[in-house]
C-alpha cells in the first residue's frame, strides 16, 4: 500500500503533462523542456460564463458607485452584462427594458471579498474538508488553492444572499511561509472550479508573517521556529527565485519547476503577493525584504497594526485588508485597534475590509460601518460612499481586476446589488444581486436563492438562512 | 519599586467610579428592556445602586445629579446571555486562557469564579461599548461536565462575580459525545451514570473507587438534580434536543436551559411543551457541523413566534473578547423582518433578547436585566440607536457607579491618531 502511494506521488505530474498532450503519453525523455519564448498556455482556464440576463434599469435609488461617488434619486442601467449608464433621475432608460423601483432602497458594486476561504475549508468544517492549508514545508509556492476549493461549499450562497459577495479572492491558509497561489472567483456556483474562476483575473501568491509558520514548524522541530527564522528562509527561497528566473529568461533549456514558476510570476509581476501580517515591524521588514528582491506586495491581509505605520503603507502604495475589530484572540492580533481602518483611510493609505471568515463574510458592509462610526468618533468623517469603496473599488483594485468590476462604471461588469436599506445599517439587507447582469439573488423569488448540492434533501434545504 | 508603580497604575485604573450616588438621567429616549416600546423623553432614577423608577412621568428627587440624555437612547446594560468574559486576556497564549480545567481532573465541581479576571482587558473593552453583566461559562475538556459558571458585571472594581456557581454547564450533540468516549450513546449513559453517582453520593452509598466523579463533583451535581442551580447545555441538533427532552422527563426536577440551538426552530413546539428556555446563537446560519444543518438566521425568531422563551448569547464566538457584538447580533435579528420569507424580532423583542431576557433565564430577572424599580441600576445612556452600528455608549452605570469608558484600545487609538513620530518616539507618548 505505502509503494502504491509513493509511486501514485511520482507518477501523478507525469500523468497530468502527459493528459495536455492529445497524442498520447510520452515518455520523460520525450517531454521538451519549456523554451522562454513559448509562454505555456495557462493550465486549469476559467470556464466560466456569464449567465443571461435581461436590460434592466434600477431607478429611484440612491447609488454608491465604489469609487467614492454618491447620486441620490440616481438611475444604474445594466444591458448585456455590463454596466450601461449610471446617473441621476435624468438618465435616459430606454422604452421595453425591465424597470426596478429603487425608493428607499441603495445600490452598490459587487461586495468583493479579498480574503476568504470559502470552498478550500468549506462546511460542514468536518477534517475530510480541510484543505487550506499544505502544512508539510514551510514554503509551498507550487500549490494552488484552486485545486482545493470544493464548489458545492454552502458558504458560497449565503456570501451572496446575505452579504451581496459577486467576487472572492480564495487563498491557501497561513500555516507557510509563501502558501501557495490563490485564485479569484466569481461567486456563481458552477460544478467545477474552473466554472467560478474570474476570467483572466491575475494570480495571487500567499504569503504569511508571524507566529503562524513558526509555530507550525518550529513545532515539528524544523526551520522557521523564529521571526527571524522566516526571514531567513523567505529570502533564501527569493534567491532561489532569482536564480530559476535567470535560467529561464536565458534562452536555454531549464526544467519545469511549478513552485519555482509562481515565484518567478511574481518576480515578473504578474502575480500579486497578498502577505497576511499583523504586526507593524514586520510588515516593514517585508516591505524591505520586497525592495531586495524586487517584487510588489499588493495587500497585507489581518493587518491588525497597520495603523501604526499608516505612512509608511500609504508611501509604499500596499493596502491594508482588516477586519473592523477582530482582537486578542493570539499574541500578534494584541494591538489591533477598531480605529485601524479609518487612521489608515485619514492618513492616506488604502483600506480593504476583509473577512477570512464564512460568518463576516455574510456583513463585511456591517464591518464596514463599525470601522467607519469608529473613526467619526475621533473626528475621522469618511463619508458612506467612500467606506463602500473599501468593499469594491479598493479590494478589486488589490486583485488587479478594477477594469472590470469593483464599481458601477460604464462598461464594466454589471456586478451589482441592490440592498433593501443604506448597505452601512445593521438593518439592511440584500434585496437583489446582479452578476455580469445576471439576476442570482432575489430575495423576494426563492426560485432564485442557490443551494447547493450539499444541501439538497438536507433540512432546511432552500430556506432563507 | 516596579510594585509600587503596579499599584499606581491600578489605582489609577480603578479610582474613578465613585460611590454609588443619587442620578437622574432625564429626556431620553428609554427603553425598559422588558420588551415593551421606548418611552420618549423618559427619567430614570437611581439611588443605591438600584433603579427606583423609569418612565414618562418619574419625580426627579432633590439633590440627584442630573445627565441630560435629550436627543439620546436609555437603556438597560446589555447582558450577555453567554461568554467566557474574563477567562481569557489572549486566547492563544495558555497561561491568559482559563476557559477549559480539564486536566484538573475534577468536571462539575470546577467554578470558574476565581478564574474571573476583571483586570483582563475584555473587562474594559466590552463595558466601553455598553456590556454590564455576562453569562460565564467554562469550557469542557474530559467530562460532558464542564463545570459551574458565574454572573458577572463588568464595573470597573476588583468583585466581578455577581453570581458564583449560578449555573451548571454540560456539553451535548457532537461535542459532548467526544468527551464521552466518542458517541452520543455514551453522552447519555456518562450523563445518566454522573447523576446516579451523585445521588449515591448523598445517600453515603458513593465509594469513589471507580466512579466517574470525584467527591466535589457530585456535590456539584447534586444541586443540579435538586434543581437549586440551572443546568445549561449546549445542543444544536434537532434529535439531540428531542433526546434531552427524554432526559428531563427521567430526573424531572433538571432545570435544563438549552444553549446554541441552531436547529431549534425545528422542536420548537416541543421545547416549549418541555418548558426549556434558550440561549441561541444569533446568525448561525450554515452548516458548521451535521447537526447544524439546518441553521437558519430565522432560528430566533421562528423559536419565538411558537412561544420559546429566547435570549441571543455567543456561544464558542468570539466569547472571551468581542461581547460588543451582541447588539449588532440582536439588530441583525431585526432586520430579517424586512426580508421576505424570513423571521425576526421587532426591535423591542430583540432588546428584551439581550437584557431582561437572559436575566429571567438564568433565574436572576429580579435583580437585574431591566429598568425595573428594584433591579440593579445598570444604565447605558447610547448616542443612538443602540442595535444601529454608528452608535456608541457615551455613558456606562453598573450597580449605580458610573464607569471609566478607557481601555487599551483607545489608548493606542490615541497615540497612533498620526502616526508618524514626532519628537519623541512614540514611547513618550501618552
Amino acid at each position: 500500500m505505502k509503494s502504491n502511494l509513493r509511486w501514485s506521488i511520482l507518477a501523478a505530474p507525469l500523468a497530468l503533462m502527459a493528459c495536455s498532450n492529445a497524442e498520447g503519453p510520452k515518455t520523460v525523455s520525450e517531454i521538451p523542456a519549456v523554451k522562454p519564448a513559448e509562454k505555456a498556455p495557462v493550465p486549469f482556464p476559467s470556464t466560466y460564463k456569464a449567465y443571461p440576463g435581461v436590460a434592466t434599469a434600477i431607478r429611484n435609488v440612491t447609488v454608491y458607485d465604489g469609487e467614492g461617488g454618491k447620486i441620490d434619486n440616481g438611475v444604474v442601467f445594466m444591458t448585456g452584462g455590463k454596466i450601461s449608464s449610471v446617473g441621476g433621475p435624468d438618465t435616459i432608460i430606454p422604452a421595453g427594458v425591465n424597470v426596478v423601483d429603487g425608493t428607499g432602497k441603495f445600490v452598490t458594486p459587487g461586495i468583493i471579498d479579498i480574503h476568504s476561504h470559502l470552498g478550500d475549508y468549506p462546511t460542514p468544517s468536518v477534517e475530510a474538508h480541510s484543505d487550506g492549508n499544505e502544512a508539510t514545508s514551510p514554503t509551498t509556492p507550487e500549490v494552488w488553492a484552486e485545486h482545493s476549493v470544493w464548489p458545492q461549499d454552502p458558504g458560497f450562497s449565503r456570501a451572496l444572499a446575505n452579504g451581496g459577495v459577486t467576487a472572492l479572492q480564495v487563498l491557501p491558509g497561513s500555516a507557510n511561509l509563501m502558501g501557495g497561489r490563490s485564485v479569484v472567483l466569481k461567486n456563481v456556483y458552477a460544478r467545477t472550479v474552473q466554472g467560478m474562476k474570474f476570467p483572466d483575473a491575475p494570480y495571487g501568491m500567499k504569503m504569511a508573517c508571524g507566529e503562524n509558520p513558526k509555530r507550525v514548524y518550529g513545532s515539528k522541530g524544523r526551520m522557521p521556529s523564529t521571526r527571524m527564522g522566516n526571514i531567513a528562509v523567505n529570502r533564501q527561497t527569493w534567491i532561489k527565485a532569482q536564480e530559476y528566473k535567470k535560467k529561464r529568461d536565458s534562452g536555454k533549456e531549464y526544467t519545469r519547476d511549478i513552485g519555482m514558476e509562481t515565484l518567478a510570476g511574481v518576480l515578473d509581476g504578474d502575480i500579486s503577493i497578498q502577505n497576511h501580517c499583523y504586526r507593524a515591524d514586520e510588515m516593514a521588514l517585508v516591505l524591505d525584504m520586497a525592495k531586495e528582491f524586487v517584487y510588489k506586495v499588493s495587500t497585507f491581509h489581518h493587518a491588525v497594526e497597520s495603523y501604526k505605520i499608516a505612512d509608511l503603507l500609504r508611501d509604499n502604495g500596499v493596502c491594508s485588508a482588516v477586519w473592523a475589530d477582530w482582537w486578542g484572540f493570539k499574541m500578534e492580533a494584541y494591538d489591533a485597534i477598531p480605529e485601524n481602518a479609518a487612521i489608515l483611510h485619514n492618513t492616506g493609505a488604502c483600506v480593504i475590509i476583509h473577512s477570512d471568515d464564512e460568518n463576516q463574510i455574510q456583513r463585511l458592509n456591517q464591518e464596514a460601518a463599525k470601522a467607519q462610526a469608529d473613526g467619526r468618533r475621533m473626528g475621522f468623517n469618511i463619508s458612506d460612499a467612500e467606506v463602500i469603496k473599501w468593499l469594491t473599488y479598493n479590494p478589486a483594485k488589490a486583485l488587479g481586476i478594477s477594469d472590470k468590476t469593483g464599481s458601477l462604471k460604464a462598461g464594466k461588469m454589471a456586478d451589482v446589488v441592490l440592498w433593501n436599506g443604506n448597505p452601512l445599517s445593521v438593518y439592511a439587507r440584500p434585496d437583489k444581486v446582479w452578476i455580469d447582469g445576471a439576476l442570482m439573488f432575489d430575495s423576494s423569488n426563492p426560485k432564485i436563492r442557490p443551494v447547493s448540492d450539499f444541501e439538497l434533501g438536507q433540512p432546511g434545504e432552500g430556506d432563507v438562512k | 519599586m516596579r510594585h509600587f508603580l503596579y499599584a499606581a497604575a491600578a489605582m489609577a485604573a480603578f479610582a474613578t467610579p465613585v460611590a454609588a450616588e443619587t442620578i437622574a438621567i432625564t429626556g431620553g429616549r428609554v427603553v425598559l428592556g422588558d420588551g415593551s416600546a421606548p418611552i420618549e423623553g423618559g427619567t430614570v432614577v437611581i439611588r443605591d445602586g438600584k433603579i427606583v423608577a423609569a418612565g414618562a412621568t418619574v419625580a426627579i428627587p432633590s439633590g440627584a445629579r442630573q445627565i441630560d440624555a435629550a436627543g439620546k437612547w436609555v437603556t438597560p446594560g446589555v447582558f450577555a446571555g453567554f461568554s467566557r468574559l474574563g477567562l481569557a486576556e489572549v486566547d492563544a497564549v495558555n497561561g491568559t486562557n482559563d476557559k477549559s480545567g480539564g486536566r484538573s481532573g475534577f468536571s462539575a465541581a470546577i467554578d470558574v469564579a476565581p478564574a474571573i479576571d476583571p483586570f483582563r482587558s475584555p473587562f474594559a473593552v466590552n463595558r466601553s461599548s455598553g456590556v454590564t453583566r455576562a453569562v460565564v461559562a467554562p469550557q469542557a475538556a474530559d467530562s460532558i461536565f464542564a463545570g459551574q459558571g458565574a454572573i458577572a458585571d463588568l464595573g470597573a472594581d476588583s468583585n466581578p462575580v455577581t453570581k458564583a456557581r449560578a449555573f451548571q454547564f454540560a456539553e451535548f450533540g457532537e461535542e459532548g459525545a467526544a468527551s464521552a468516549g466518542g458517541s452520543r450513546a455514551g453522552t447519555h449513559l456518562h450523563f445518566r451514570a454522573m447523576l446516579r453517582e451523585a445521588q449515591d453520593y448523598a445517600a453515603g452509598r458513593g465509594t469513589f473507587d471507580d466512579d466517574l466523579l470525584k467527591a466535589e463533583d457530585a456535590k456539584a451535581l447534586l444541586s443540579v438534580l435538586k434543581g437549586e442551580t440551572r443546568l445549561l447545555i449546549h445542543v444544536e441538533g434537532a434529535n439531540d434536543m428531542l433526546r434531552l427532552m427524554e432526559l428531563k422527563r427521567e430526573f424531572p426536577t433538571i432545570k435544563m436551559v438549552f444553549v446554541g440551538v441552531s436547529e431549534g426552530w425545528r422542536v420548537a413546539r416541543e421545547l416549549v411543551q418541555a418548558g426549556i428556555p434558550v440561549i441561541a446563537s444569533a446568525l448561525n446560519d450554515l452548516p458548521a457541523t451535521f447537526e447544524m444543518l439546518g441553521a437558519t438566521q430565522s432560528n430566533i425568531g421562528r423559536m419565538k413566534d411558537a412561544g420559546v422563551q429566547v435570549a441571543i448569547g455567543m456561544i464558542d464566538d468570539r466569547d472571551s473578547h468581542q461581547l460588543r457584538y451582541t447588539t449588532q447580533y440582536a439588530g441583525n435579528i431585526v432586520s430579517l423582518q424586512y426580508v421576505p420569507g424570513a423571521t425576526g424580532l421587532t426591535w423591542d423583542e430583540a432588546f428584551a433578547a439581550i437584557s431582561s431576557v437572559p436575566a429571567e433565564i438564568m433565574g436572576v430577572g429580579d435583580r437585574l436585566g431591566s429598568l425595573k424599580a428594584g433591579r440593579a441600576a445598570d444604565v447605558v445612556v447610547w448616542d443612538g440607536d443602540p442595535l444601529e452600528l454608528s452608535s456608541a455608549a457615551i455613558t456606562v452605570i453598573i450597580d449605580g457607579i458610573e464607569q471609566p469608558l478607557t481601555n487599551r484600545q483607545n489608548r493606542l487609538r490615541d497615540r497612533y491618531a498620526r502616526p508618524t513620530e514626532g519628537d519623541l518616539p512614540k514611547a513618550y507618548d501618552r
